[in-house]
């Protein structure tokens, strides 16, 4: 079975996030990017199903900012085959051309599933992967937590809310939006990413869809208001502690 | 036609709060413009179901076998047969597992412009203004859409249901079920309920919470006694889960559980959009994170930029 998971960097939240001097858009010069947590996921999920069933794992992504070492990380948990899309995207980029691009790569490859990151964190209107089937005019179920693939379909586990799931069964080829590995994804130590790069070769694809649309336009970024929130409590641990035991005995809790 | 329209959104016999959500804001919306508001129900045998729509001006239905229960492939099909025989200025849909399938599917399929993840939406000047989430919450964006029609991908929570919550008997239109809902890639084979926890998080009057700040499976002890102090339970953000260093049945938020706890103490959650639907409500919100942009703080009650690890030990220590 031969599946494709799409890539993506995305900040690291932990960071400090500014906003350009345009305001439209995050000020990216001293940004730290990391995958995609679902990415991570999606990736770990296909490498487990590649061990169950065989077949071929190939990591995908749009040209840009940091990808050649996303790609040869993947590579080093056992991706097969490494492609990078290129193309004059639009910019900003959002998740219609991200899709549309994809599409255009994908469209004549022989593949049976797409796993794609359910969600990413900095994308404002919709998911590429439910967009990526429509274009490619096959089925999609998003929210996945657990896929099993026999007899030429696949059975998916959908997350909804209070933990209910629902168990559907897809005919393939397919993309599905991974929320969560069966298994905490695993680990590519540098040695590993650093053979990787040695060995292994990215393969170039062009986009033959380059074309925005479906998109709002953004007027501008902002912070949220702080101090709308909560009331801060300084001091050092020690004090910050009686601190908050005497609200817990104001408000009876304790 | 410029009317607009909702996605109601039912499981299992309910509907969701964000269908009366949506209703509400979309009460408003429609005032705006003068015009009407529209409930799209898809399901199968929906009569008992259409009097809890009363906020609606009308409803219009589609039934099908392969509409009771959710399909993203069957219910994609139906709701763009209701769009292009209403023909709305709006579409509301909510950011929820299954609004994730429909709205950007409708989106690819008629190509109609959509903004997610939104917090706030708005008409002004004639232009449809919006406000989204991104990057965790740590930054909203302000967007306009452009074009006919539009649609609109909210979070959970992000308006009162109460607006939207009336009795009524609304008009009801039915339409014939798209002939395609014969002929699915997808299926549906069963619901699937979650297992019975050794705690129902949802009862307890203290929630100790903890998120990837806690760093590792051997530091949960220190929190359960925390909890135990203060007589309650510890819950969890997801990554928490997707370890398994606890049981689902623990999980704050969007795809875990809706808690209301007398507190809750946030230790090393972030406080993603996600995170935050789960425990907004709660009455007393303590968080104690290292970051101070973390956007849990927008929420809590009382903050603390801190260490967990040197907060609790002490905290626990105060308690006796
Ligand atoms: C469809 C969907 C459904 C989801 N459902 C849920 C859900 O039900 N529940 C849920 O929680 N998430 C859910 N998520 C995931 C959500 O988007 C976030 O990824 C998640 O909530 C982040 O968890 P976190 O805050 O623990 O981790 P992070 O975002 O990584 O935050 C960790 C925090 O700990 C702080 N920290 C680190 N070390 C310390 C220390 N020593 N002391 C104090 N603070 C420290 C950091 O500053 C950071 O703010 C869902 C996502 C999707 C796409
Ligand atoms: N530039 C990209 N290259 C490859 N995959 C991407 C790219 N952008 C987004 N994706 C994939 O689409 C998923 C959903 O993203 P989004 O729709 O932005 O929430 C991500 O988790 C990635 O798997």
């Amino acid at each position: 079975m031969n599946i494709i998971v799409p890539l993506r960097q995305v900040p690291d939240l932990v960071e400090d996030l500014e906003i350009d001097a345009s305001g439209k858009d995050l000020d990216r010069e001293w940004l730290k990017y990391k995958i995609n947590e679902f990415d991570d996921h999606a990736l770990e999920e296909a490498l487990l199903l590649k061990e169950d069933v065989g077949g071929t794992v190939t990591a995908m992504a749009l040209d840009g900012d940091d990808v050649d070492k996303l790609l040869f990380t993947a590579a080093a948990k056992g991706a097969d085959k490494l492609i990078k899309v290129t193309g004059d995207f639009p910019q900003p980029l959002s998740s219609h051309a991200i899709a549309r691009a994809l599409a255009s790569a994908i469209q004549g490859m022989d593949y049976q599933l797409i796993l794609i990151g359910v969600q990413a964190v900095d994308e404002l209107d919709g998911q590429v992967g439910v967009l990526l089937a429509h274009y490619l005019g096959v089925p999609h179920v998003s929210v996945v937590t657990g896929v099993q693939v026999t007899n030429g379909k696949a059975v998916v586990h959908k997350e909804y809310a209070g933990g209910v799931m629902g168990e559907f069964e897809v005919t393939l080829p397919a993309v599905l939006g991974i929320q969560a590995a069966r298994q905490t994804p695993r680990y590519a130590p540098v040695s590993r990413v650093r053979m990787a790069m040695r060995k292994s070769t990215i393969e170039e694809v062009s986009a033959s869809d380059t074309a925005a649309g479906g998109t709002p336009e953004i007027r501008k970024l902002f912070k949220p208001e702080k101090g709308a929130g909560a009331q801060m409590l300084d001091g050092s641990p020690e004090e910050v502690a009686e601190k908050i035991v005497s609200i817990l005995k104001e408000k009876g809790i304790v | 036609m410029s009317d607009v329209l909702v996605f109601a959104e039912h499981l299992q016999g309910n509907f969701t709060d964000s269908t009366f959500e949506l209703l509400g804001k979309g009460r408003e919306l429609a005032a705006a413009t003068g015009d009407h508001l529209v409930a799209a129900l898809l399901g199968n045998g929906v009569d008992d179901m259409v009097h809890q729509l009363g906020a609606a001006d009308k409803v219009v239905a589609v039934e099908h076998d392969q509409l009771a229960e959710f399909n993203p492939e069957a219910h994609t099909l139906a709701l763009k047969a209701v769009v292009q025989a209403v023909n709305p200025a709006i579409i509301l849909i909510p950011y929820t597992s299954m609004g994730m399938d429909l709205a950007s599917a409708l989106s690819a399929d008629l190509d109609i412009p959509l903004a997610s993840y939104v917090a706030d939406v708005r008409v002004e000047d004639g232009k449809l203004v919006t406000v989204s989430q991104m990057y965790g919450g740590k930054v909203n964006v302000e967007s306009e859409i452009a074009g006919n029609q539009k649609i609109v991908s909210v979070l959970a929570g992000a308006f009162p249901a109460d607006a939207g919550k009336k009795e009524g008997s609304p008009a009801v239109e039915k339409l014939d079920p798209p002939a395609e809902l014969s002929n699915l890639r997808v299926s549906f084979k069963q619901l699937i309920e979650p297992e019975g926890g050794d705690v129902d998080i949802t009862q307890q009057d203290v929630l100790v919470s903890i998120g990837r700040g806690i760093q590792s499976e051997e530091n949960i002890p220190m929190v359960e006694e925390l909890a135990q102090k203060l007589g309650g339970a510890v819950s969890a953000s997801r990554p928490i889960i997707d370890n398994k260093w606890l049981p689902k049945s623990r999980q704050v938020g969007k795809s875990g559980l809706k808690v209301k706890p007398k507190l809750y103490l946030a230790l090393g959650i972030s406080g993603a959009p996600e995170h935050i639907e789960g425990m907004k409500d709660a009455e007393l919100i303590i968080a104690i994170n290292s970051d101070p942009n973390a956007p849990i703080f927008e929420y809590a009650h009382y903050g603390v930029v801190g260490d967990l690890f040197d907060i609790v030990p002490v905290l626990k220590e105060k308690l006796g």
